[in-house]
């Protein structure tokens, strides 16, 4: 046994594919680590947990929501040529209950939101959300539309936003790798949900008319 | 054309017919459908297929639009335009017994413009909820997100469809038909199903394993692209084209950039021209080459998946090297092409096609022939020449069969009419001919591509064209053919910098159209290899 939540930083996460410099971005999930260690506390980490963080951040099977054209870009990330299933998630599930991380890839408008939330709830725990493209992430290109949800974290809780329209397959990859790291950091502070994105400012319940509780927590319903 | 003008005036004495670019035939409501039968039932030349219904709002007048060609000869084309006044139970007569692919025209027309077809079997709203309040595409409409909010509620589906009938003495009368019968055995086929090629909801009715019945729903991606169109200027306007038939998004693109050039009097220049058609034809393939794949992988064969896109990403990486874009190229604009081809351009594509050649050998070699996949394709999903034109189901699935309407060999735009091909035309009408249709229609563009690899001219690649495009007042309407069939652009323009209407004609839309007719007694797993076949992408049907 050995105790390591205390001077927990970025580079002490290893993904095999993509050294930690070589990430853009690692001030963000610095930020995190330390607000985790703020209220986390010291943790003890055993072998057999790195052997389940291990297993967990690399065999990550991703459900495809796929509406619209991210879902071809998705699509041709897991075939041949730039191939997914170098990072262990190739076994795209078509059921949610087998899956871990749902790609949201397309838009999402008004008649569609309570189903993706459904597929969402029928996920099992832990699971995580990706919203591949601008559409998934804020609306894109049809913001004014009178019948796009303006951003998927308004119906569910969003772990990594992939911007582009589509998304090219690298950066598919990039998004998934950030994904990996934040899984592999959740291990070591005793299984706390690293932050989440989820603003559902406006849901309303359309047979009483009353807003919902933003507050409700629908994983645990 | 003196001919069908007589016909008309016979029918409604008092209609407007004005000849401009085409016969265009102004109606009162009530004798929209006599005109329009007598032109369907024109011994001389029938007017049988209608290209598209587009719903209007003229401000006072609530109305539609009916675009009508003739299936032997595509190049002739009369417009019929009717309106009414009421904007409170605005009712049309309905043309569903004439023209199949009416029916989810006319249910779209009431989901968004609020205009109610006497006469239609099942009126209920295509592409939005029944609960939806107001009509967006009206010109009053306000969205209020009070009134349409977001939720994470379902709400149920009811399978009850309105309609309103006419009886014998002439009175009207209001029905609630069911969908189903009470005994019926259904099973939900989608929203978020892998099969059905996106967000396309079958519900099907069974028998055992047979289909009985299927009521299409649509719209869980109607992200309402025409009435965004309304407030862009035309050059703004470009980018969400792409986004509606993703797979054949630079041709798209080509019919907006066209009908707009149509429309402002712009001249391309011929280098542009050259550059478009390749790049469209080299989009053809790519679209081919994934229809193949995902049909092949309906059927079962994930090989063939992987196949496909492998030969498909040579292709995106000459439209990336071009433009730095894969799937949405944006490369088409208003006079012209945005960026002029790479230095190594021509060595790329010239290698491209003796390796597509060989790897249609390989497909050919190791999927069309295999028995499994002949069992589960031959004679199956059989549609008629009749049922493909009253559906106007263009494209290769309707050269399969047997009608020949290839937009490109009837109305040539860019540099067709320079080009010799081969139109593919099948006459067994089942969902091997349309799979064979595809291979075969990719060779026909390697060839088209050949003819004029060498030969682009040099010079500029896009006109002069201002910032601010001005459209006279007038309606305007270009079509071309995609991967998936006849795709048109209609422009309605008041001379403004922003278009007055703007409507997409969906191939997707009258292939799913046509799923419940050709699917029914065929077995439910079968209906995941029609769907393949019919190829069809669900953001251009919901648009």
């Amino acid at each position: 046994m050995e105790e390591r939540s205390i001077g927990m930083e970025v580079n002490d996460i290893k993904i095999k594919a993509f050294p930690a410099e070589e990430f853009k971005d690692n001030d963000t999930l610095q930020r995190y680590i330390d607000e985790l260690k703020e209220a986390g506390g010291s943790v003890i980490v055993g072998k057999l947990d790195q052997l389940i963080d291990w297993g967990r951040a690399n065999s990550l099977w991703p459900i495809a929501f796929a509406t619209s054209c991210c879902g071809i870009e998705f699509m041709a990330a897991a075939s041949a040529h730039y191939d997914l299933s170098r990072f262990g998630m190739e076994v795209t599930r078509n059921s949610p209950r087998q899956a871990d991380v749902m790609v949201v890839a397309g838009t999402i408008v008004n008649k569609m939101a309570p189903l993706l939330r459904r597929v969402y709830d029928q996920m099992a725990e832990p699971k995580y959300v990706v919203a591949m493209g601008a559409c998934s992430i804020s609306g894109g290109p049809f913001l004014n539309s009178y019948n796009v949800v303006q951003g998927v974290d308004r119906i569910l809780p969003v772990d990594v936003y992939i911007p582009g329209c589509p998304p090219r397959p690298e950066s598919l990859f990039y998004g998934l790798l950030q994904l990996q790291r934040k899984v592999k950091v959740e291990r070591f502070f005793g299984n706390k949900r690293i932050k989440r994105y989820y603003r559902p400012e406006t849901l309303i319940n359309p047979k009483t008319g009353e807003t919902i509780d933003p507050q409700i927590d629908f994983d645990n319903k | 054309m003196l001919e069908i003008t007589q016909i008309i005036q016979q029918i409604a004495p008092d209609a407007q017919i004005e000849t401009k670019q085409r016969l265009t035939i102004t109606v009162r409501p009530d004798q929209l459908h006599p005109v329009i039968e007598a032109l369907y039932r024109n011994e001389t030349l029938r007017f049988d297929y209608l290209i598209s219904l587009t719903g209007m709002d003229w401000g006072d007048r609530l109305g539609a639009i009916y675009q009508l060609s003739a299936s032997v000869d595509l190049t002739q084309e009369v417009i019929v335009i009717t309106s009414t006044a009421d904007r409170d139970n605005p009712l049309l007569y309905s043309v569903t017994d004439l023209y199949g692919t009416a029916h989810l025209n006319e249910r779209e027309i009431y989901a968004l413009f609020g205009i109610r077809f006497i006469n239609n079997p099942d009126m209920r709203r295509f592409l939005l909820n029944d609960q939806w309040k107001g009509f967006p595409f009206r010109k009053d409409y306000v969205h209020d997100p009070k009134l349409n909010p977001e939720t994470v509620i379902s709400s149920e589906i009811i399978d009850i469809a309105p309609r309103i009938m006419e009886k014998e003495g002439g009175e009207l009368a209001e029905e609630n038909v069911a969908v189903f019968g009470e005994e019926d055995y259904i099973v939900n086929i989608g929203p978020q199903h892998p099969s059905t090629h996106g967000v396309m909801h079958f519900r099907t009715s069974l028998d055992g394993e047979i289909v009985k019945k299927i009521d299409v729903h649509s719209g869980y991606i109607h992200r309402g692209i025409e009435k965004l169109c309304e407030n862009m200027t035309y050059p703004q306007m470009l980018h969400l084209t792409d986004r509606l038939d993703y797979l054949s998004a630079n041709i798209n693109r080509h019919a907006l950039c066209m009908c707009i050039e149509k429309g402002a009097e712009i001249e391309v220049p011929e280098r542009a021209q050259y550059i478009r058609t390749i790049m469209d034809e080299l989009q053809r393939i790519s679209s081919h080459l994934l229809a193949w794949a995902t049909h092949c992988n309906d059927l079962g064969a994930t090989t063939a998946f992987i196949y496909g896109m492998r030969e498909r990403e040579h292709i995106l990486d000459i439209f990336d090297k071009t433009c730095g874009g894969r799937l949405i190229i944006n490369q088409n604009v208003v006079g012209g092409v945005m960026f002029d081809i790479y230095s190594d351009f021509q060595k790329d594509v010239k290698a491209f096609i003796p390796y597509m050649r060989k790897k249609l050998k390989e497909y050919d070699d190791f999927f069309s022939h295999n028995a499994i996949a002949l069992g589960r394709m031959v004679r199956i999903g059989l549609l008629s020449r009749e049922d493909a034109i009253s559906y106007g189901v263009t494209g290769p699935a309707g050269r399969a069969s047997g009608w020949s309407c290839d937009v490109r060999r009837y109305k040539p735009y860019a540099l067709y009419d320079q080009v010799e091909f081969k139109e593919i035309v099948r006459t067994e009408g089942d969902s091997y001919a349309r799979y064979l249709n595809r291979l075969d229609e990719i060779e026909e563009s390697l060839h088209i591509i050949e003819q004029l690899i060498d030969n682009i001219p040099s010079g500029e690649v896009c006109a002069k064209v201002k910032p601010i495009i001005r459209i006279p007042a007038g309606q305007f309407f270009q079509s071309v053919e995609t991967g998936k069939g006849e795709f048109g652009v209609f422009i309605e323009s008041s001379g403004d910098k922003n278009p007055y209407r703007v409507k997409f004609r969906s191939p997707s839309l009258a292939a799913v159209s046509v799923i419940p007719l050709i699917s029914k007694g065929a077995f439910l797993s079968d209906l995941i290899g029609i769907t393949g076949s019919m190829d069809f992408v669900i953001p251009d049907i919901d648009r």
